[in-house]
């Protein structure tokens, strides 16, 4: 339920830089959604339809790029993805604990396509 | 294929940006607050009637709910100050809502009752020094394998309807182990909001952690 209003949010900044280029309308949204941003992509393909429906990227196709989540190690200082249910390091040695990054959290439109008439 | 231009907005960044603001602004007016999560029926409001009274500084307590203002109005008769915020479909609340719903007076502490729900509220930051999870030994000791965000996320957590301890299945070792795997140092407590028993230990702790924001 809560994809509805960013979904809105992707619209509105896509229509924006539209304009901005005088398009005459969005071909494609280019997204980058971590896997702990918040949002589930399949509710947001589902919302944006209905959202975009009226405005300059009517018939935009959405294409997501996903990212998953890394634990940073707090001995080696290594990236890596966790495990279920633990955040220690498979780093051969290390015996490190993982804390969350930024990595798996973004929610970016990287960039749009467009058509100018 | 057409033109493509380049966008690189995070979306995210606007809301984390106002839930900062509305810390920073709570903050550096000494006033402490917390993110009340829980599932639905779990006594948040319960929780807070019994806790509020204990603690020595003044409370304002935010309600968030999809709809109703059954939970303000049990506060304002308990002679607690209180606001209703209603989503109307929206299944968490988020920092524009807690920024519009900020009292101009306020000190001490401020309380926000999320919208029950055991999955969005762990999301999102909306301006709380820490967030506080409360949940019961009836919903099952599953919990933290199958919500582990909520159990990773909070502070502090506090375990109500101990009086209905004996009814239930409850497993303590298995629900604490879990929640251990997920967030080794929170503290959990254990209250029952029918009986009044063990807020003094939470009032404590909290008054405690909120000493480097009050006033």
């Amino acid at each position: 339920m809560h994809e509805y209003p960013i979904t809105q949010a992707i619209v509105e900044t896509a229509e924006r830089h539209a304009r901005r280029h005088r398009a005459a309308r969005v071909t494609a949204i280019n997204l980058v959604i971590g896997d702990h941003s918040g949002y589930l992509a399949d509710a947001i393909e589902l919302y944006f339809d209905i959202v975009a429906k009226g405005s300059l990227a009517e018939t935009a196709r959405l294409n997501i790029e996903r990212v998953r989540p890394m634990l940073r190690c707090a001995v080696c200082g290594g990236l890596f993805r966790r495990r279920p249910f633990e955040f220690s390091c498979p780093e051969p040695g290390c015996g490190g604990e993982g804390a969350p990054t930024d990595i798996g959290r973004e929610f970016l439109v990287k960039s749009i396509e467009i058509e100018t008439d | 294929m057409g033109e493509v231009i380049s966008v690189q907005e995070e979306l995210l960044e606007r809301n984390r940006l106002l839930a900062a603001k509305v810390n920073y602004d709570l903050t550096s007016r000494g006033v402490f607050a917390v993110n009340v999560m829980g599932a639905p029926g779990v006594g948040k409001t319960t929780v807070l009637l019994n806790l509020i009274p204990l603690l020595d500084k003044p409370s304002f307590v935010i309600e968030g709910d999809i709809q109703s203002d059954i939970d303000t109005r049990k506060m304002r008769a308990a002679g607690i100050p209180a606001t209703q915020i209603n989503t109307d479909g929206a299944c968490h609340l988020d920092s524009p809502q807690i920024a519009g719903a900020i009292p101009a007076d306020l000190a001490g502490f401020l309380f926000i009752e999320n919208i029950g729900n055991l999955v969005c509220p762990a999301e999102f930051m909306i301006g709380e020094h820490i967030k506080l999870l409360i949940v019961t030994p009836v919903e099952g000791a599953d919990k933290p394998y199958k919500y582990p965000l909520a159990f990773e996320k909070a502070d502090v957590i506090v375990v109500n309807k101990l009086d209905l301890l004996p009814h239930v299945d409850f497993d303590w070792d298995y629900f604490a182990d879990g929640v251990g795997k997920l967030n080794q140092r929170v503290p959990l407590f254990k209250v029952s909001g029918r009986t009044g028993e063990g807020f003094e230990a939470v009032a404590q702790w909290l008054t405690e952690k909120a000493r480097g924001v009050l006033s």
